[in-house]
């Protein structure tokens, strides 16, 4: 798997039920597995965005975002390598309050990391770190050894392009355009 | 203001808007508002009942491959929509467009495991264009007009539509508009002006060039462009399994079929050409054999509508994205005249080799068995190579394609992709009735045939006049044919016990006749065409029939066994 290179697909899809099915089954068919996955509300109302990760090779990338974009439903669908984008995931760290207090390197912690503490209670205190992967596995690995980590989760990657073109709202002008001659 | 109809009311009203006039299907419980609207359609909507799901199906798609026009099934919930999926999963490898109505349970209920209840529209997002349960009576018009337009537009393709009864019950306010757009859907995607000058280019600079026709041509009923096109640089060509009929048989530039049971010349020309210019077809397996060694010295140019069949099997050098009713003759304007005579008459004698070798004793034997082709070559001269041919799967298949002629465009219907055994009787009933005026021949397995005989009772309630032919040999032809080449000769499975098909035929008041021996058969087959009525002929032909020439499966597409 790590021979191959990390793939991030940006789909933007119309807000229809059973859309998730509909990419799902395609990376399916050809047994890839998903690495990460985000979904929410785009920037424009009415359309919903994916972010989806996947170990693969760029042949076949290519083929399944051509696969992805060919549904009816689905609005443009397109991927990136690292190099081409921004992106963040974000990571929740429950511990132990009294084991934290006895490790006595707290401050230093959190400023080495850059953490924000969202909740403490005498049980549990949370940790909220956002980064890439790699910086949230660093911690995890670091609070494990250290003071344990009671509860840990990490959202899908979410990712913004550093290129110029702005490929949803050029392609939604070019449909429109194509809308109004269709329908003459 | 208007009165309010139910949502079956509105379904009916909505498919005469889209000009429907036949519907194949099968009532049921969840369907049942929809069938009683159906009822009171008589006049302008034809309904044919088959006797299984999956018949009518096939039916829709016989309809659909010989009128052009969409074939359209109704069907009941739960295992009536079971039933359905593998025709559904035909029409979509075969791009065949299909509008498939089911019965669905109560939204109340949906999610229940109530009777009868399947989440069709999840068992089909991978099978169709697009799926969509429709849940309230004021979605029908707009459903029924999307799945239309996404049915037969572009690259056309089955669309499900899973109607809740509660949706078929409710009342509405009906209004009916066509749908000419979809936001998130482009059916004919933009042409690059570059790709046709590097095409045109590319072509003319070729000193021995191979067209491929595909299906495409004939979805996008551009056969009159692509012979302009071949003959104003006397490009030689040969066609793919589905791509059958888009040119006539006769055609001067017309070098045969591709593929695993195809023509020797036009197989072996596409490792010999230097350009190969593939027009509406996906480069299927049966067709490239092993692609580390399919054209490795040609420059290809690939012209499809859909781009993700761009490079998906063969990278072009060349992709022209569109409607090849378009991109043709954009080229054609583009080429200089040529001609390739040497190259051309070099397809003469591969073509005298087959003949001599394989075609000679296939169609026209002195002694034995019966044989698989000298059939259909009697059938297809009786018809003067005028009639629509429908085959099964296997044996019958290939030996069908290989040997009937064709004059005509949308003249030959076949399960090529999926490869459906039993798919025949069935698309044969609705190629028939999408071309009442036309001779419709059904050529079939023993084994085929018993997939889907109960379509004989369609055939008998609706009287379809088809020309059934059984090329009964007692085994699965085809899989006893690999046994014998590929598996030592373990001919585990392949014998079939049959029944009487004769006194078959005649239960269900069909003419039916047996024909054993070579000297019958032309009296049978004048006996068979005289009438428009509904005919079973069962042919007793040799059992270990073999079809070549073959391309053994995973070998290279020049790697042609003879026999």
């Amino acid at each position: 798997m790590n021979s191959q290179t990390l793939y991030t697909i940006t789909v933007f899809s119309e807000n229809q039920v059973g859309l998730l099915n509909q990419i799902s089954i395609i990376f399916n068919r050809r047994r890839l597995n998903v690495e990460t996955l985000s979904v929410s509300p785009s920037a424009i109302a009415g359309i919903h965005k994916f972010t989806i990760t996947v170990y693969s090779d760029r042949d076949t990338i290519e083929k399944v975002v051509k696969q992805i974009d060919k549904r009816v439903d689905i609005i443009k669908a397109y991927f990136n390598t690292d190099d081409e984008l921004v992106h963040q995931e974000i990571a929740l760290f429950k511990v132990d309050t009294q084991k934290l207090l006895d490790s006595g390197s707290v401050e230093e912690m959190i400023r080495r990391y850059n953490i924000r503490i969202l909740e403490m209670t005498e049980n549990c205190v949370v940790f909220e770190k956002t980064g890439h992967y790699a910086e949230t596995q660093e911690l995890f690995k670091e609070l494990s050894q250290t003071v344990g980590v009671l509860q840990f989760i990490r959202s899908g990657r979410i990712a913004i392009t550093k290129s110029k073109v702005e490929r949803l709202s050029d392609m939604l002008a070019t449909i429109e355009e194509k809308c109004k001659q269709d329908c003459k | 203001m208007k009165e309010k109809i139910t949502g079956s009311h509105a379904l009916m009203q909505s498919l005469i808007a889209e000009g429907v006039d036949t519907i194949f299907g099968y009532p049921g419980g969840q369907i049942m508002p929809t069938f009683d609207a159906l009822f009171d359609y008589a006049k302008e909507i034809n309904h044919i009942l088959v006797r299984h799901e999956q018949g009518a199906v096939h039916a829709a798609e016989g309809y659909a491959r010989v009128s052009g026009r969409v074939g359209v099934a109704l069907v009941t919930s739960g295992p009536g929509a079971t039933n359905a999926i593998t025709g559904i999963a035909d029409a979509m490898l075969d791009s065949t467009p299909l509008v498939v109505i089911a019965g669905q349970v109560p939204t109340t209920s949906l999610g229940t495991d109530a009777f009868q209840e399947t989440d069709l529209v999840g068992i089909t997002q991978p099978l169709t264009k697009w799926s969509y349960q429709i849940r309230t009576a004021d979605e029908v018009a707009w459903a029924i007009a999307r799945a239309f337009f996404i049915a037969q537009t572009g690259r056309p393709g089955p669309v499900v539509l899973d109607f809740t009864k509660d949706a078929q019950i409710n009342m509405v306010d009906f209004h009916h508009e066509k749908c000419r757009f979809v936001r998130s859907y482009q059916p004919v995607p933009d042409t690059d002006p570059d790709t046709v000058w590097q095409a045109a280019a590319i072509i003319n600079a070729a000193q021995k060039p191979l067209a491929l026709v595909g299906q495409g041509v004939t979805l996008g009923k551009a056969e009159k462009e692509v012979m302009e096109f071949l003959e104003k640089a006397q490009i030689p060509a040969a066609e793919t399994l589905l791509g059958l009929s888009a040119l006539p048989s006769d055609y001067p530039l017309n070098m045969g079929m591709l593929g695993m049971h195809g023509n020797l010349a036009p197989n072996l020309k596409t490792n010999e050409c230097d350009v190969l210019i593939a027009i509406g077809m996906r480069f299927n397996e049966r067709v490239t054999g092993d692609l580390t060694k399919y054209a490795r010295q040609a420059k290809i140019i690939h012209f499809d509508i859909d781009i993700s069949e761009l490079g998906k099997n063969v990278k072009p050098d060349v992709g022209v994205a569109g409607d090849v009713k378009q991109t043709i003759p954009a080229v054609t304007a583009l080429l200089n005249t040529a001609r390739h005579d040497e190259w051309i008459a070099g397809f003469k004698p591969l073509a005298e080799k087959e003949y001599e070798t394989v075609i000679k004793n296939e169609t026209m034997p002195q002694s034995g068995e019966i044989r698989m082709g000298e059939v259909v070559q009697l059938i297809s001269d009786a018809t003067r190579h005028d009639a629509v041919l429908v085959t099964d799967v296997g044996q019958n298949q290939m030996i069908s394609a290989r040997y009937f002629k064709f004059k005509h465009p949308n003249s030959m219907v076949t399960s090529g992709g999926l490869g459906t055994m039993g798919f025949g009787l069935p698309a044969a009933i609705g190629a028939k009735v999408g071309a009442p005026e036309r001779t419709v021949c059904l050529f079939m397995g023993d084994g085929g045939f018993q997939m889907t005989v109960e379509e004989l009772g369609t055939v008998m309630q609706s009287q379809i006049g088809i020309k059934m032919i059984v090329l009964n040999n007692s085994r699965l032809g085809m899989v006893r044919q690999w046994q014998q080449l590929f598996w030592k000769e373990r001919y585990s499975f392949t014998t079939m016990m049959n029944p009487d098909f004769v006194l078959l035929g005649k239960a269900y008041g069909i003419d039916s006749r047996r024909v054993q021996t070579r000297e019958e058969l032309p009296g049978a087959i004048a006996e068979m065409l005289k009438d428009d009525r509904p005919y079973l002929l069962i042919v007793d032909v040799e059992t270990e029939g073999m079809v070549y020439p073959m391309t053994p499966g995973g070998t290279a597409v020049d790697n042609v066994l003879l026999g």
